[in-house]
């Protein structure tokens, strides 16, 4: 019985282990994961039973849906895991955990050399010096990666691909692994339980179908959550059609984050956000434009404001040393500019393809052009639709830049999340020093399982994973990878653990669908639908959320400034709104994912504000300011800020943990070129 | 550009096992009107959430009939454009026309192997569970791509 919208069917299942996600993370979870159970059952005979629970359809869900024109993380055989470990911690300001982005770096390139052999096409230089794209070098006869094939590279860690299906060739290698039995798309996961009897451990999740009458509910020994980060917690520049147009996916609502922290996994760095400078109204990457057609950023008067204002680099020592600068800190010299009134600020793609021109053939122009192109269509259509609208040729008119709206991830340029066990052999901390942790919490970075959260059983990777951004797609891939091993080990060590929901799911279905029961209660008390007392639209509610944090956290109302002021008006307005998310409606099952996504949104936005509270010092300037405390501050501040929320009492406690250095980062301010 | 479906070339998948772009879309925007109660055309989709459309044009893509389209988000660009793709199955077309009528035709490759053909575990290594602490992936020994590190590099080991 398929149930109807007034009484839905609730499906009951018990699972050893439970993948929620579909994207970059839980494909790679899911290709690891299976071939160990085989192994397991191979050995022992069992079978263990796993289920992957997307919101979406695998083909396209996920942050790589539209696909990519460059791997942002292949280290190659030139490079150490320790640059890598490096890099990331320089960018992310020098909070990052070496363990996470170290194990990473060894790992991350086996997940790239899969990925050419399933059908990614990856561009390739020749022994001439001349690049191919995927299927030419292919012609061409030049060697995979794996053998020893040489990617072109638009960056350090960059590497040039025909990403279009990107998504799709991942997601099929993921699919055929699990086999279809093991996957149900279209089911949207809220909420996790705890054990009942053992609160510090997951023990299932709650969901419910966005196209059946159906509700589900899960019992799981260990789950891995990778639902993605944080995209429309804040206004975003463009409040019509365009509010669409994130730079991040649209459909990335906090569930990791909200799900985590209700849970009561530990939380990380939370404060951080990544405000990427992208092309202004399309958010069209400018990775390639900077590294591979080399084109420099301008003020409206054609001042290189990186030159210009170099000297504000200064102010932040070490970080602003580095041969290249934090992205924070590339912001805050662009901010100067546009703050005194010397915009727009430009990418001088006319006198970058003008000076590439020059050395090159007709023949090769056209390609040099069709390559500029791919790199927006290929990842970023809405760029070429600005372009096309505007008569923009980037050969004749150069095209504006602009910092975007704050975005929360842990994969990208970005490292909020979730506080996860690493690895054991790279030296990682087994103590802590800082008091102020609480007692129930881990003192050291690892506690047996790779990539568990402090919820026993509860797993993570890519957006998820918190303190170690810069993984991107291959990373968030790897991670899942690296998770699933030990996740099996989990379900395995705890194969007598009688699993008990802490709460019935007579209650969680009821808590899930009231955004249903409320509509069907009130819908007649008014006769305008979407203007009732009883009950606010999840639109509606999402829009006071993205008012809220733009206006008092640091978004692009203040030109990413805040203040103790500001902040604890923001801190009373979210109380509210959080009370007023009980009051949801949802009309429809449309309308059911989006106010769940939103009732997210909000538990994600309030770490957000009360990490940046509890931080007292301004660490990313650039992406956030705190007018009153507007500096970097090394001796009280070098360190993780932490929290862990309740959901009965409903309140974030932070603290700090000591940070630590595992690979030497006094390498990365030796001889600074300019930038 | 939220995308539009074109009324004229929409079929409602009929011939299909379910709706092409209802099943693809990351973000459940795309619907099938049935009974056309809700925009007047029965047995046809339509983006139910325009302001919610990302333009990943997943739907544009999939259209078996490539009814869907994407019209440039009305608060930000000027009419006239357009973008449209045609996706094969080892490359995509795309024919770009700007407001000025300029038109410029690209071809990218997408795949290099025959759609449903990876065998995920085809020449893999079966893993011990032995192994199943160490650090790394099972395939860390066949695809060339765990970097070891130099040891001095770790000051706290």
């Amino acid at each position: 019985m398929a149930g109807t919208f007034e009484a839905p069917e609730v499906v009951q299942e018990e699972l050893d282990i439970l993948l929620i996600g579909g994207g970059m993370a839980c494909c790679g979870t899911a290709y690891e994961m299976m071939r160990w159970a085989e192994a397991v059952k191979a050995e022992t005979g069992k079978e263990l039973k796993i289920k992957l629970v997307d919101k979406a359809a695998m083909d396209r869900s996920g942050a790589v849906a539209q696909g990519l024109s460059a791997i942002n993380t292949y280290i190659g055989d030139k490079q150490d895991p320790a640059d890598y470990a490096r890099m990331v911690s320089n960018d992310l300001m020098g909070i990052t955990r070496d363990d996470l982005a170290y194990d990473l770096g060894r790992n991350v390139d086996d997940s790239v050399h899969l990925f050419e052999e399933w059908g990614l096409p990856i561009w390739k230089t020749d022994a001439e010096g001349v690049r191919h794209d995927g299927a030419e070098a292919l012609k061409e006869g030049l060697p995979a990666l794996k053998d020893g094939g040489q990617p072109v590279r638009s960056g350090k860690w960059q590497i040039m691909i025909n990403g279009e299906s990107y998504k799709w060739i991942v997601a099929e290698a993921a699919k055929k692994a699990l086999g279809l039995d093991r996957i149900q798309e279209r089911v949207f996961i809220v909420k996790l339980v705890n054990d009942k009897n053992d609160p510090s451990r997951v023990a299932g999740a709650v969901g419910f179908s966005v196209r059946e009458n159906k509700l589900y509910v899960y019992k799981a020994k260990a789950i891995m959550l990778a639902a993605g980060g944080c995209v429309n917690l804040f206004r975003p520049r463009s409040v019509g059609e365009g509010s669409g147009r994130a730079w991040y996916p649209v459909w990335n609502a906090g569930s990791t984050y909200a799900m985590a922290a209700e849970a009561g996994a530990e939380m990380t760095m939370m404060e951080n956000r990544f405000v990427p400078a992208r092309f202004k109204d399309g958010y069209g990457p400018v990775g390639a434009w900077f590294l591979l057609f080399k084109a420099k950023a301008t003020n409206a008067y054609g001042e290189d404001y990186m030159v210009k204002n170099k000297e504000m680099l200064n102010d932040y020592p070490p970080y602003g040393q580095a041969a290249v600068p934090a992205s924070c800190l590339r912001n805050h010299l662009m901010l100067k500019e546009m703050k005194e009134g010397r915009g727009p600020i430009y990418m001088d793609t006319v006198t970058a393809l003008a000076k590439l021109a020059e050395t090159l053939t007709p023949k090769e122009v056209k390609h040099l052009e069709a390559e500029a192109w791919e790199d927006f269509l290929d990842m970023c259509i809405g760029q070429c639709g600005i372009w096309v609208g505007e008569n923009i040729d980037p050969r004749e008119k150069n095209s504006e830049l602009m910092p975007t709206e704050p975005y929360l991830l842990g994969s990208h340029s970005g490292c909020c999340g979730i506080w996860v066990s690493g690895p054991t052999d790279v030296g990682a901390p087994t103590t802590e020093e800082y008091d102020g942790v609480p007692a129930h919490l881990p003192k050291g970075w690892n506690w047996g399982y790779r990539s568990m959260t402090t919820v026993k059983g509860l797993f993570t990777a890519g957006d998820g994973v918190g303190a170690s951004g810069h993984k991107f797609s291959s990373g968030s891939h790897t991670e899942g990878r690296l998770a699933a091993k030990a996740m099996v080990k989990y379900a395995l060590d705890n194969a007598d653990w009688k699993v008990e929901l802490d709460t019935s799911p007579e209650e969680l279905v009821a808590q899930i669908y009231q955004p249903v029961r409320t509509f069907l209660e009130f819908k007649d008390y008014s006769t305008a639908i979407d203007v009732n007392p009883n009950y606010i639209t999840p639109k509606m509610l999402q829009m006071r959320l993205q008012k809220i944090m733009d206006e008092y956290v640091a978004g692009v109302a203040t030109y990413y400034n805040t203040n103790d002021k500001m902040l604890a008006v923001a801190e009373e307005k979210l109380e509210m709104l959080k009370e007023d998310s009980q009051k949801l409606r949802a009309k429809d099952l449309h309308e059911l994912l989006r106010a769940w996504e939103n009732y997210h949104r909000i538990l994600t936005a309030e770490a957000h504000m009360k990490h940046i509270q509890f931080r007292e010092e301004s660490r990313y300037p650039g992406f956030y300011y705190r007018t009153d405390k507007n500096f970097v501050d090394e001796k009280n501040w070098h360190c993780f800020v932490n929290s862990i929320y309740d959901k009965n009492t409903k309140k974030w406690t932070c603290f700090k943990r000591k940070h630590v250095d595992l690979v030497d980062k006094s390498k990365l301010f030796k001889a600074a070129a300019p930038h | 550009m939220p995308t539009f479906v074109r009324t004229e070339k929409c079929d409602g998948c009929k011939g299909q096992d379910k709706t092409a772009c209802m099943y693809i879309c990351p973000h459940n925007l795309m619907k099938l009107d049935k009974d056309g109660s809700e925009t007047g055309h029965a047995m046809k989709a339509f983006n139910q959430e325009p302001e919610q459309c990302w333009e990943c044009y997943s739907c544009v893509k999939i259209c078996p009939q490539g009814a869907i389209e994407a019209r440039h988000y009305a608060d930000i660009v000027p009419l006239g454009g357009s973008v449209q793709p045609m996706r094969g199955s080892d490359s995509i077309m795309w024919t770009i026309k700007f407001r000025n009528g300029t038109l410029k035709r690209f071809k990218f490759p997408i795949r290099t192997t025959a759609e449903g053909s990876i065998d995920p575990y085809g020449g893999k290594p079966m893993p011990k569970m032995s192994e199943i602490t160490a650090d790394g992936v099972f395939t860390r020994g066949v695809m060339g791509g765990f970097r070891a590190g130099n040891p001095a590099e770790l000051i706290r080991k």
